[in-house]
């Protein structure tokens, strides 16, 4: 088994709580399934979409990343597959697709 | 852990009821905004990390952090006073007092305080229950245009004229005040609309009305828990509401067409509702008020209790709507003990009472004043005279699945 890093990308707010409510149980039972198969190896954190940017050793330091890009990451899942094509294939039943976002799936660079 | 039902839906009520109390009723966008902005961030951290054991407390924490943030940084600019006013300027004061404001006592009271603030009697019943739905029970505009069958401009006009409304009050009304009787008079009325607007539901727009009844359930059902306002009258409403919502499976068939009364498959009834309602109504017979929810209650008890419709108290029907009249009389109550005479009585004499019902002429838009006439006209044998009637009613139909209903009946007469 290898690990691989899902990074959420995107993915438009609901509209009304109703859908928000929707949504989250989605993701609750993606995840919850994927963990039921011992894929998961930590579930995670989600992210603010908006901190800053370092630079040039500190010396310039900006708002960032740009909270209007659409493809910020808003979170990220460390996962566990047998290779790239099968943490690829499992990431396809994300719910983000749905909310046009989309999943970056990472191999860890490994010994 | 598995989601309530719409957690939103209660949570943010209480949110924003209890930091109205904090912030003051002229800041009340400040308290939806945080309503939102915690719940939003909930549903970003539940996704990854799982729904937490106690969800309302995870909500309830995330709002007061939120909240003191947020006072941290507008009492410079803007003037906070809501019930608590300088305790929220010093450091010293700011978390205790909002760690108390926040508990989970102060909480129950501050939705009834809320409940009551939106039952202005200043404002139009329609603004009372725009107001309730967007602030006690967080619908959104668009939720509530659905629900009422209007535009979101509409709505959104009557909520801001009852947010106004709201902020010249500045608090949240005060349960111990002199008018609390009659403020309550005016919250009953509101939730009787809320429930039977949900009542009366037509197909598209089924689900969400069908919320509608849960929500004037729930909010009944609060009412029920504080003893100041756990009146006869307000067991009564919630009787009334429970024993219908106890029918409300059985009213559609598979196709979303409304099924009649008598037609209705009775397994289908809820009977954990219809025990309840018949609870609620026995604790609602004390005192010496007679109010129309009583009777609407006891007539609502009467259909949830027969187990066919043969078994139905007509005659007791009949003496509840003679009642009712007395209370409020009104063509559509005229003419449902019109039905429930010719029930007892005949066709012939229930056809007389239609036709007696004084001011019967506020009854002609209203499909099931033709629709009533052919089922009786029917009954006496009276074919063409029962589609002509029921051809009337189709044509006032005012939802599809009304349409539907009473192009069915009249395609019946024909056989």
């Amino acid at each position: 088994m290898s690990q691989f890093v899902y990074l959420y990308r995107g993915g438009r707010r609901a509209e009304s709580p109703a859908e928000g409510e929707q949504q989250m149980q989605r993701w609750v039972k993606w995840l919850g399934d994927l963990a039921a198969k011992g894929h998961i190896k930590d579930q995670g954190q989600p992210l603010e979409p908006a901190g800053k940017v370092v630079r040039s050793k500190g010396r310039s330091i900006t708002d960032g990343p740009y909270p209007e890009s659409k493809d910020v990451v808003g979170g990220y899942t460390l996962v566990e597959a047998k290779d790239l094509g099968q943490a690829a294939e499992l990431a396809g039943g994300c719910p983000i697709f749905e909310y046009d976002g989309l999943v970056e799936v990472r191999p860890v660079m490994e010994m | 852990m598995e989601l309530g039902e719409h957690l939103f839906r209660r949570e943010s009520g209480r949110i924003v009821a209890s930091l109205s109390r904090i912030f003051g009723l002229e800041n009340l966008g400040m308290a939806e905004d945080v309503a939102q902005d915690v719940f939003c961030r909930a549903l970003e951290v539940w996704k990854l990390r799982g729904v937490p054991q106690n969800p309302s407390a995870w909500l309830m924490k995330a709002a007061k952090n939120r909240a003191i943030d947020l006072l941290r940084r507008e009492r410079r600019v803007r003037n906070i006073v809501g019930d608590f006013g300088h305790l929220l300027e010093s450091e010293w004061t700011l978390v205790p007092t909002v760690n108390e404001a926040l508990s989970a006592e102060a909480i129950k009271d501050d939705q009834l305080r809320m409940m009551f603030s939106c039952c202005d009697p200043g404002l139009s019943q329609e603004v009372q229950v725009a107001l309730i739905l967007r602030l006690l029970c967080g619908f959104t505009i668009l939720e509530i245009a659905n629900a009422f069958l209007s535009r979101e401009a509409a709505i959104e006009k009557r909520i801001e004229r009852g947010k106004k409304a709201l902020a010249a009050s500045q608090r949240l009304f005060d349960m111990t005040d002199a008018e609390l009787h009659s403020r309550l008079a005016t919250v009953h009325r509101a939730l009787y609309l809320l429930f039977n607007e949900g009542y009366h539901a037509s197909t598209a727009q089924r689900v969400v009305r069908g919320e509608l009844c849960r929500e004037a359930m729930r909010l009944g059902a609060s009412l029920l828990e504080n003893p100041m306002v756990a009146t006869p009258a307000t067991y009564a409403l919630c009787a009334l509401m429970w024993l219908n919502a106890a029918r409300l499976r059985a009213r559609v068939d598979g196709y979303g067409d409304l099924i009649a009364l008598a037609d209705q498959d009775r397994s289908l009834w809820d009977p954990a509702l219809i025990e309840k309602g018949n609870y609620f109504l026995d604790e609602s017979a004390s005192g010496s008020e007679l109010t129309e929810y009583h009777v609407e209650a006891a007539i609502a008890s009467i259909h949830s209790n027969a187990a066919r419709v043969e078994d139905t108290d007509w005659a007791r029907l009949v003496w509840l709507y003679d009642t009712l009249m007395q209370i409020r009389p009104t063509p559509v109550i005229a003419l449902n003990r019109a039905i429930a005479i010719a029930h007892l009585d005949g066709p012939e004499r229930g056809i007389d009472a239609i036709r007696a019902i004084p001011h019967g002429e506020r009854l002609a838009s209203y499909p099931f004043f033709p629709a009533a006439l052919a089922e009786l006209e029917l009954r006496a044998g009276k074919l063409a005279e029962a589609r002509e009637h029921f051809r009337a009613a189709a044509e006032l139909a005012r939802n599809e699945s009304e349409r539907r209903f009473l192009e069915l009946r009249a395609e019946a007469t024909a056989r």
